[in-house]
């Protein structure tokens, strides 16, 4: 019996000490610091750091991150309720930053500066959200196979001119969603429904991979004119790995519908939770990403474009020259992101 | 009190391994294992729970449009992905385990090799070296200058080409159950079946096979429940399938309600599924009375049968893992992520405290949820316990949402509690914890540890209790010194492949984890979603290093203890 209660004194052991290890773990969200803001960020990208420690540096607020889906972010902040810790929510498009408005995770806040600094039409008209930089939805086309004049606008993508000419990736991505929701605002569902169509009828294959993957298709030949983000272009073009540069150079970029409404641009945005504990401090983060040095840094570390006028675009943003860009309302195109899905579902764009 | 249906199931007063030589009672197992079990289903129901709301409802729109390909691909993807699995891990487990050939014993651990890389990191693998603009196609455009209509080559981004992943990364959960399964059938058996006349291709399609089926029927279910669930591969190779409708339906169109009917649908599929293996082989069952005293003789191969056999054991270990790993490595050289040797490390410790975490945690919770099935496999709890592993099959950011709901419903509550109570704030408790991390674990791999654990308890013969609590051991007794010490081979198994599921495991992870924790996985995911592969690379190998570490050791560990078994003439009750 002895050996039993060993075996049992030791299992014990390892389940208190496994307990209290965990218990340690737990509730890390009571331990809070005053000078601390929580983000819930679904950009994810590197260069991102510089900016978080530049404003720790400036104001001594600490930054604690999440970083995930837009969408899973949503749901986590639902289920946290009134007690959700989250002071920030960020996301890298507009459709999602305005689901969290509708699903009431964000709230109004007064700021001079934003209000200010930051353009009507990339920020919610009752200021839960705004819009902190730019991603231009380009055409990238063939150097050698076309002319940038046969790819002028997203309604000549749909054309027969271009049968088995066309690369773009899968409606799933929030990024066409979104460009699906402008085109519905421009020309009303039913025309945006046959230009789904017409589309898809010229796919030079079946939609898949990402942006990066259509311009390095486009390079190789696999279609002639691909759809993606104006920043993977630039990232693209700045990479440190020669196949990347060597893609980027064999296409020309395009930005589609200057003759009319100006391209398709979308926002990477952030608001002030709904439930903030420190919402001073998350106004001044916000305020922080509005600043010139802030906005000079999207642009400088990730390629996008501020969205405060008159700040210097840094290389290669500078070289893709000036362009129009379509000033429908951010909120607006958001908001038809549902039905976009559904056009594209019948017009069979995986 | 034993009745008349306790020996229903007995008529010959045989030891059965059905279980009903104790007498059912509820006591601290069954209320323990049924409250475990309401736990793993609560995420579950949470997330079903949408249907009974009124509001939303697209499936109407999804069954006019995409509904009938995607119950195709679904279909497809699970005829392919058990065909697949159950040939290449059975096949496999056969040969290494009947037959002697050159690198014969080498392979046998090489096999599990693949079971260290993640579908999703060798989607992208595959996919850089054999898309379109991949070096392999731009090569032979080369060479015999085509352009893209000259040729034809197979299209990887397709219902074939994932299910050609999945069976990669996923034979080995069949291989490692057959291969227990081949290598504990007695050689009496087989014997008999040659002495009677049987070739050895007859002895293992009518007398191996068949014995070894519940093995193999668990480690095609585990890997059927593991495709389904995956939204990561499928997605990146634009194969829509019954989860990336729910994303779709969930995330694209914001209706919960819709995505709550789409998941229903694949549950009741998957159960379906496992109820009909289940029903299959009800009638039958089959007991090894001879002990292990006698192992299997293994035949030697010579000449092209060696040959065909190396070759046959060789293909899934160069496709699962060699050629991955190098196209990894060849995308590590060019470039590779910037936080090696500083905050990856980090991130792998981390990754190596959750899986190490998980590993203990669902290992005792399935030794406890096994323990419950051998007692009664008909009770209550056991049916729980049947239902709440289905939650495999559910894709992992529906059971993270789910978890996310009961655990923020729980801290309200406490917090409003305690704030009546007391006047003081708890705050979130759970939500955001490693605790909330382990317990979507949990709810996401008991099944794996389940399935394994089972299996452990099934070759337990059911006399040996009888034996111990004769000589006076308490129930527990008999936990702590026959099953647990029988078991080693069992724990050991499961502990390892939570603890590489976990190292895997994305979803749950990315949105139930702690402010500024990071893993690999989420490491990966990172890059991978700014579309830098090279950079992934790094963190991807990193991963499958880790996860060989509790292969190996799971090898080195099974390999000795089947051949102390072997050595030994029956089985040593510890004393």
């Amino acid at each position: 019996m002895s050996v039993v209660n060993s075996v049992l004194n030791r299992r014990h052991f390892v389940l208190a000490a496994t307990g209290s290890a965990v218990g340690m773990l737990a509730a890390p969200s009571i331990l809070r610091a005053a000078g601390e803001i929580n983000l819930y960020s679904s950009r994810h990208y590197d260069t991102d750091e510089a900016l978080y420690a530049n404003f720790t540096k400036e104001t001594g607020i600490a930054i604690n991150r999440i970083e995930a889906k837009a969408d899973q972010l949503i749901e986590r902040m639902k289920a946290e309720g009134a007690n959700s810790p989250a002071d920030v929510f960020i996301s890298v498009d507009a459709g999602r930053i305005e689901r969290a408005n509708t699903e009431n995770l964000l709230q109004p806040i007064q700021s001079d500066v934003l209000s200010s600094r930051i353009p009507a039409y990339l920020r919610h008209s009752d200021c839960s959200w705004f819009g902190f930089s730019k991603r231009a939805r380009i055409l990238v086309i063939a150097k050698d196979r076309m002319d940038p004049k046969d790819a002028p606008s997203y309604e000549a993508l749909a054309g027969e001119a271009m049968e088995g000419k066309v690369l773009i990736r899968s409606s799933s991505n929030i990024y066409n969603q979104s460009l699906m929701g402008s085109i519905i605002a421009a020309h009303g569902a039913d025309e945006a429904a046959r230009w789904a169509t017409g589309l898809v009828a010229n796919f030079a294959r079946s939609p898949k991979g990402g942006d990066r993957d259509q311009i390095k298709a486009v390079a190789a030949g696999e279609g002639d004119v691909g759809v993606v983000n104006s920043y993977y272009l630039g990232k693209m073009m700045k990479s440190g790995k020669e196949d990347q540069r060597q893609a980027a150079d064999k296409v020309t970029l395009v930005f589609p519908n200057q003759a009319d409404r100006g391209t398709h641009v979308n926002i990477s945005g952030g608001g002030v939770a709904r439930h903030a504990k420190n919402k001073d401090g998350a106004i001044k983060f916000l305020e922080y990403l509005a600043s010139d040095q802030a906005q000079e840094y999207f642009a400088a570390g990730n390629v996008e474009y501020p969205v405060v006028k008159g700040v210097p675009l840094a290389s290669p943003l500078d070289t893709f020259g000036e362009f129009k860009e379509d000033t429908l309302d951010a909120q607006k195109f958001a908001s038809l992101n549902a039905q976009g899905v559904q056009i594209m579902d019948k017009a069979g764009w995986k | 009190m034993a009745t008349a249906k306790d020996f229903r199931g007995n008529p010959k007063g045989l030891p059965a391994t059905k279980g009903r030589s104790f007498k059912v009672r509820p006591n601290a197992v069954f209320v323990a294992t049924g409250v475990l079990a309401l736990l793993v289903l609560l995420p579950i129901a949470a997330v079903l729970s949408s249907l009974f709301d009124t509001s939303g409802g697209s499936l109407g729109h999804l069954a006019a449009t995409i509904l009938p390909e995607l119950v195709l691909n679904t279909l497809g993807l699970v005829l392919m992905v058990g065909l697949g699995t159950a040939i290449v891990g059975t096949g496999t487990a056969w040969l290494v385990s009947a037959c002697r050939f050159p690198g014969s014993r080498f392979l046998q651990w090489m096999l599990l090799l693949p079971l260290a890389m993640p579908a999703y990191i060798i989607g992208y693998a595959y996919t850089d070296f054999l898309v379109f603009a991949g070096p392999l196609q731009t090569g032979l455009r080369d060479i015999f200058g085509w352009t893209r209509n000259d040729y034809w080559f197979p299209d990887i981004h397709s219902l074939w080409g994932v299910s050609l992943m999945l069976v990669l990364v996923l034979y080995p959960y069949v291989f490692f159950l057959a291969r227990t399964a081949f290598q504990e059938q007695s050689r009496g058996l087989l014997d008999v079946a040659r002495t009677l006349g049987r070739s050895p291709w007859n002895v293992f399609g009518t007398v191996a096979l068949p014995m070894a089926r519940p093995a193999i029927a668990a480690g095609v279910a585990l890997a059927l429940m593991e495709a389904i669930a995956d939204f990561g591969t499928v997605q990146y190779f634009g194969v829509q399938t019954f989860t990336t409708a729910i994303y779709r339906t969930w995330f694209g169109m914001g209706d919960r309600v819709g995505a709550a009917q789409l998941s229903s649908a694949l549950l009741a599929f998957v159960f379906l599924l496992v109820a009909m293996e289940h029903w299959s082989r009800s009638r039958q069952a089959y007991y090894d009375t001879s002990a292990r005293a006698l192992k299997p003789q293994p035949v030697s191969l010579r000449g092209w049968r060696a040959v065909f056999a190396f070759a046959a054991c060789a293909i899934p270990i160069l496709l699962g893992f060699v050629l991955p790993v190098l196209i990894l490595l060849e995308l590590h050289s060019d470039g590779g992520d910037g936080f090696l040797g500083t905050r990856l490390m980090v991130y792998a410790g981390n990754s190596f405290l959750l899986a190490g975490g998980a590993a203990v945690v669902v290992t005792g919770c399935a030794i406890l949820t096994g323990y419950c099935l051998r007692r009664s496999s008909g009770g209550l709890s056991a049916g729980l316990v049947r239902f709440s592993t289905m939650g495999y099959a559910i894709p992992g950011t529906i059971i993270a949402v789910g978890v996310l709901i009961p655990l923020g419903a729980f801290d309200n509550w406490l917090d409003g509690l305690m704030r009546n109570w007391s006047g003081i704030s708890t705050g979130l408790v759970l939500s955001g914890s490693v605790v909330a991390l382990l317990y979507a674990y949990t709810v996401r791999f008991l099944a794996v540890a389940n399935s394994a654990i089972e299996t452990g308890f099934k070759r337990i013969p059911v006399h040996i209790d009888d034996v111990a609590r004769t000589l006076g051991r308490t129930r527990r007794g008999v936990i702590a010194m026959v099953h647990l010490p029988l078991l080693r081979r069992s724990v050991l198994m499961s502990a390892a492949i939570v603890f590489v599921d976990v190292l895997k495991e994305l979803p749950a992870t990315l949105i139930v984890r702690p402010f500024n924790f990071d893993t690999l996985a989420v490491r990966v995911y990172q890059l991978a979603s700014d579309e830098r592969l090279s950079e992934a690379a790094t963190g991807s190998l990193v991963i499958v290093a880790i996860g060989l570490v509790p292969i190996f050791l799971l090898t080195r560990f099974a390999d000795r203890q089947s051949e102390q078994i072997s050595a030994s003439p029956v089985i040593k009750i510890p004393q």
